[in-house]
């Protein structure tokens, strides 16, 4: 970890430096710990990445200038809810570590959130899709950044119901996530006047998604809803490709698809497809300019919403910590996160709701041809943007016992 | 089999005063740790020591390869966190009831595959605990992928709270303790030299008279029941119980921990498993390269250091007494 | 058109056909590892890290050096046939005269190491490999779209398990091969080296895995999990089909992708799981699997 220790020489430096006249925080060392899938399934997502975001977010804020002390260290859960909180445990008690960040994968985001309102510490969530985490297993010491599956659902099945997919079937993972996708998305479509048509259970570690899908075109639903994520995802959009499926007229909804899906199926395969992401690296001249820093520390590889919030979750943090002039009280800062709104420029204004919700525009996006792709990562042709308080779940909805 | 067997070194116990210092010095151990070492990941450790001293009572004294055994690890540590979540009982009912939970699983699927021998029988034990693992993805009450969660560690007997990491490592500690000191006991009965006897030679213990399957089918029970202890304990220790200790990759896990430490070995199993267990804590930020760690720790096991670590000093300890 | 259980007769055609394909990789799977069981009696658990390396020598040769996937369908189970030939030779060929399942342990420990090192190298989200230009579109049946790709790599492995099982059981090497399992020491006697003969069986049999690999590059993406997810199967499928049974994995590879198949029709949630079910009960009822020798 050189580069926290050469952070750590220019963190020295730079207070040596600079007139502490408006230090604000003159308290003990900030510690984050991005605590990720450093390997697996999501590595790609989150992982590494999200580690640099963390990084520049420390940078942005001219934490060094204002004489904050802030380090960053990392950790791999492997996707194991134990060993997520056996390292989360560590972290706080022995490390003395005072935000997690990031944890996709919602078994391992759940039992974090549990362990961090126990410490009194602060989980700032962007990797985990599970809206549980501001429902009814909401905490005075979590805040969920960038996406949750209520959102997605809600923006894709919407768009695609109004555009006139008004029949689905759904693949859906076997575990409590495809649940969820699949639960909320269901809901969106019958709200608006369309009908499930049926579904299908793919159980885990499943290879070959030929068999599904011919049992969702022999449906002849207009909209096939991918209630799944990474691997499975991509996989089930190629087979589509492969069995025709996409050319014969049925639509593909990608519930949950990332940036980094995209580029590893290829804008051949990809093209066409429908969705909604919370963040999208060429929105603004702000955005690029961050995507390009990132960029050229992640080996070319670019940003996702996972990293623009786990970037935009630190600099809230910095500046709540800055006006409460304490990091100790865990929930004494995120209320003062609640208050104050969220302003940078990787994910603009917003604001965090009392159920930990942090909220913003999110974004209805459709992949590019690869004629119509310009540039490296030039993948989205955004649709609509959908307006925060349309974009996720209303406060009173999620069954959070913070929200009165 | 005509080949060689698995295990080698068979820890002879040695009469009297000396076969006491071992367990004078585990004793210390365990009491110094946790000024050293952080609690949490030493109670993690003793339920993998735990874990893989109750598998080496198959593998190591009986000379059977089970590659089912996170089946029971899974199981009974959904239990004890179910009936220590839902049902509100104390942790050494929750525990108990894990640990009964593994032994009714264990008397099953043992009397379903003693029979096989050798490869077919660490395949059909994963047959099974592949259909254990679909039962638990399935079943409503382990809450899919996302486990049992905030499973509360309660208070032993409805006295002793153990919310803290110290009381609950004591706890965990004197358990681990004394199942040890049981395991112990249990091989070097006359129960322990019929295993072995089978282990070394079936045909000749067959013809000695003995019931061989009733006395691998004993051995494959108390196994599984010692198997679900750990679980169950770890799952009050984390608070939850997840996916990830059903996984035929948590079976081959355990094979890994008690070849490094010695197949055979009393103290082996627990060396291997604080040894894996601490490479995966310290080593966690190398990524995958955990996984190459680990893969040649397996090879240069196999390769060059087939007695594991105890077995190896065991070796040289006796050569030297002898020589 | 009939219907059964409110499946069209259709649609169960089309999914039993996508059964048989997904059949022909275990099929050539199996069949390598009760080549290799037959003569050196381990469990190869590195089978499965060997076919995802297979893939990946197909994605190196096209991304490094532009060769692409016809030349890869020979280079490449050459190259890590070769990779097989030199484990035997340096690792496995110490163990034979230890117990076997010392050589299932090497072979598990050798498969982390493989995945570990492409992990470390090419992430785990996978990387996309075209099928060649010849095999792109597909035909319609009348029940089903069926991609040309998935056409050949049926026929072809049917070539390749059929051709296997021929030169096995009905050549003069088969019959030397067969001849040294059952008696090395005799074998060895007549003046064939049986050391050299056992070399290169693992060999063949870890080819048959990596073309298995390049196989299943276009289809899946190419990536460093696909052995270990779908090693534990076609452990399962060997033994259902008799330890070393050449024409017992075949069928049962072909058999169980159909079960398979079916299972998701009717009961999705259990496809992953029916082949241990099935497994499980092979055993109880038949202890050496279907086409095995009782021993």
């Amino acid at each position: 970890m050189t580069l926290i220790k050469k952070l750590a020489v220019a963190t020295a430096f730079m207070t040596a430096m600079a007139a502490p006249a408006f230090a604000q925080y003159s308290g003990p060392p900030i510690k984050l710990g991005v605590l990720s899938d450093m390997s697996g399934l999501y590595a790609d997502l989150s992982g590494p990445g999200s580690v640099i975001a963390a990084k520049l977010a420390i940078e942005d804020f001219g934490a060094a200038a204002k004489g904050m002390k802030v380090d960053v260290i990392g950790g791999d859960h492997q996707n194991k809810a134990d060993v997520g909180a056996s390292i989360a445990r560590q972290w706080y008690d022995q490390d003395g570590v005072d935000v997690i960040l990031d944890v996709p994968n919602s078994a391992v985001a759940l039992a974090v959130s549990d362990i961090t309102k126990e410490k009194n510490k602060i989980f700032l969530n962007s990797g985990a899709a599970t809206s549980d985490l501001t429902g009814p297993k909401c905490t005075p010491n979590t805040i969920h950044w960038a996406y949750d599956t209520w959102m997605l659902a809600n923006g894709t099945g919407k768009a695609l119901v109004k555009q006139g997919g008004d029949s689905w079937f759904f693949l859906t993972a076997d575990y409590a996530f495809g649940y969820a996708l699949e639960r909320d998305t269901m809901e969106v479509v019958k709200k608006e006047g369309g009908k499930v048509v049926g579904n299908v259970r793919v159980p885990l570690n499943n290879q070959d998604f030929s068999s599904f899908l011919l049992q969702a075109q022999a449906s002849k639903a207009k909209v096939i809803g991918l209630a799944n994520a990474g691997g499975d995802t991509t996989n089930s959009i190629k087979g589509a490709a492969e069995f025709g499926i996409t050319q014969a007229g049925q639509k593909l909804a990608g519930l949950l698809v990332d940036v980094n899906d995209v580029h590893g199926l290829g804008l051949q395969v990809a093209q066409g497809l429908t969705f909604t992401d919370a963040w999208y690296w060429d929105l603004n001249d702000d955005t690029r300019k961050f995507a390009a820093r990132f960029s050229a520390l992640n080996g070319g590889k670019y940003p996702g919403k996972i990293h623009a919030g786990v970037y935009s979750s630190v600099i809230h943090y910095l500046k709540a910590v800055e006006a409460v002039k304490s990091k100790a009280d865990g929930a004494a800062v995120e209320k003062k996160m609640k208050e104050l709104p969220t302003d940078d420029t990787v994910f603009g204004k917003g604001e965090v709701r009392q159920d930990g919700r942090k909220t913003h525009p999110v974004y209805l996006v459709e992949v590019k041809k690869p004629s119509e792709s310009k540039k490296p990562w030039d993948y989205y042709k955004i649709l609509t943007t959908i307006p925060a308080n349309e974009a996720f779940r209303p406060l009173k909805e999620g069954n959070c016992p913070l929200v009165n | 089999m005509s080949a060689q067997p698995v295990s080698h070194s068979v820890s002879s116990p040695a009469s009297g005063g000396s076969s006491l210092l071992p367990f004078v010095v585990l004793a210390a151990c365990l009491i110094i740790g946790p000024s050293l070492i952080y609690p949490v990941f030493l109670m993690k450790a003793l339920c993998f020591a735990m874990f893989a001293c109750a598998f080496n009572i198959l593998l190591g004294f009986t000379g059977l390869l089970s590659f089912g055994h996170a089946a029971f690890l899974g199981m009974a540590s959904y239990s004890s966190a179910h009936a220590a979540k839902v049902w509100g009982l104390t942790p050494e009912l929750a525990i108990a009831f894990g640990t009964l939970v593994a032994m009714a699983l264990g008397t099953v699927i043992g009397m379903l595959t003693i029979r096989s021998r050798g490869i077919y029988f660490a395949n059909i034990t994963l047959a099974f605990a592949q259909m254990v693992f679909f039962f638990c993805l399935q079943a409503k009450f382990t809450g899919g992928e996302d486990g049992i969660q905030s499973v509360p560690r309660g208070s032993l007997f409805g006295l002793i709270s153990l919310k803290s990491d110290m009381a609950m490592y004591v706890f965990v500690a004197v358990v681990f303790f004394i199942t040890f000191l049981m395991i112990y006991r249990i091989i070097h009965s006359p129960f322990g030299q019929v295993l072995r006897a089978v282990r070394e030679n079936e045909a000749r213990a067959i013809s000695l008279g003995y019931k061989v399957e009733q006395y691998k089918l004993a051995a494959f029970i108390l196994s599984a029941t010692l198997t679900g202890l750990a679980g169950s304990i770890k799952a009050l220790v984390f608070q939850l119980a997840s996916l990830t200790d059903v996984t035929w990759q948590m079976s081959g896990e355990v094979v890994l921990m008690t070849l490094l430490g010695g197949v055979g070995t009393i103290f082996g199993p627990a060396v291997g498993a604080f040894v894996i267990v601490s490479m995966e804590n310290y080593l966690a930020e190398l990524g995958s390269w955990v996984l190459v760690v680990q893969g040649a720790i397996f090879v240069l096991c196999v390769m060059t250091f087939r007695r594991g670590i105890v077995g190896t000093a065991n070796y040289y300890w006796n050569k030297r007494q002898q020589g | 058109m009939f219907e059964i259980l409110g499946i069209t007769s259709q649609a169960l055609f089309g999914q039993l056909l996508i059964g048989l394909i997904n059949g022909a990789f275990y099929a050539m799977l199996s069949l390598g590892l009760a080549v290799i069981f037959g003569m050196l009696n381990i469990i190869n658990f590195t089978h499965g890290a060997l076919y995802m390396i297979g893939a990946f020598v197909a994605w190196m040769l096209l991304n490094y050096l532009g060769i692409g996937y016809w030349w890869a369908l020979v280079l490449s189970p050459i190259a890590t046939g070769t990779l097989g030939v030199l484990i035997e030779r340096f690792m496995l060929s110490r163990l034979r005269d230890l117990d076997h399942l010392y050589g299932l342990l090497l072979t598990f420990g050798l498969a982390l190491i493989f995945e570990g090192l492409f992990r470390q190298k090419f992430g785990s989200s996978g990387l996309p490999y075209r099928p060649p230009a010849e095999l792109t579109g597909g035909t319609n049946l009348g029940f089903m779209f069926l991609p040309n790709y998935r056409a050949w790599v049926i026929s072809f492995s049917l070539v390749v398990c059929l051709g296997t099982w021929y030169a096995i059981e009905h050549t003069r090497l088969g019959s030397y091969l067969r001849a040294a399992t059952e008696n090395p020491a005799l074998v060895q006697a007549f003046g064939i080296n049986v050391s050299r003969m056992i070399t290169l069986t693992y060999g063949f049999g870890v080819g048959l895995a990596a073309l298995a690999g390049v196989l299943a590059a276009p289809i899946y993406q190419v990536n460093p999990l696909m052995g270990s997810n779908i090693i534990i199967v076609v452990f399962a499928v060997v033994v259902i089909g008799g330890m070393g049974s050449i024409l017992g994995s075949i069928i049962t590879g072909f058999a169980l992708g159909v079960a398979e198949g079916l299972t998701k029709v009717f009961y999705p949630e259990a496809s992953s799981t029916v082949i241990f079910v099935i497994m499980a009960i092979v055993l109880l009822i038949r202890p050496t699997g279907l086409f095995g020798r009782s021993t």
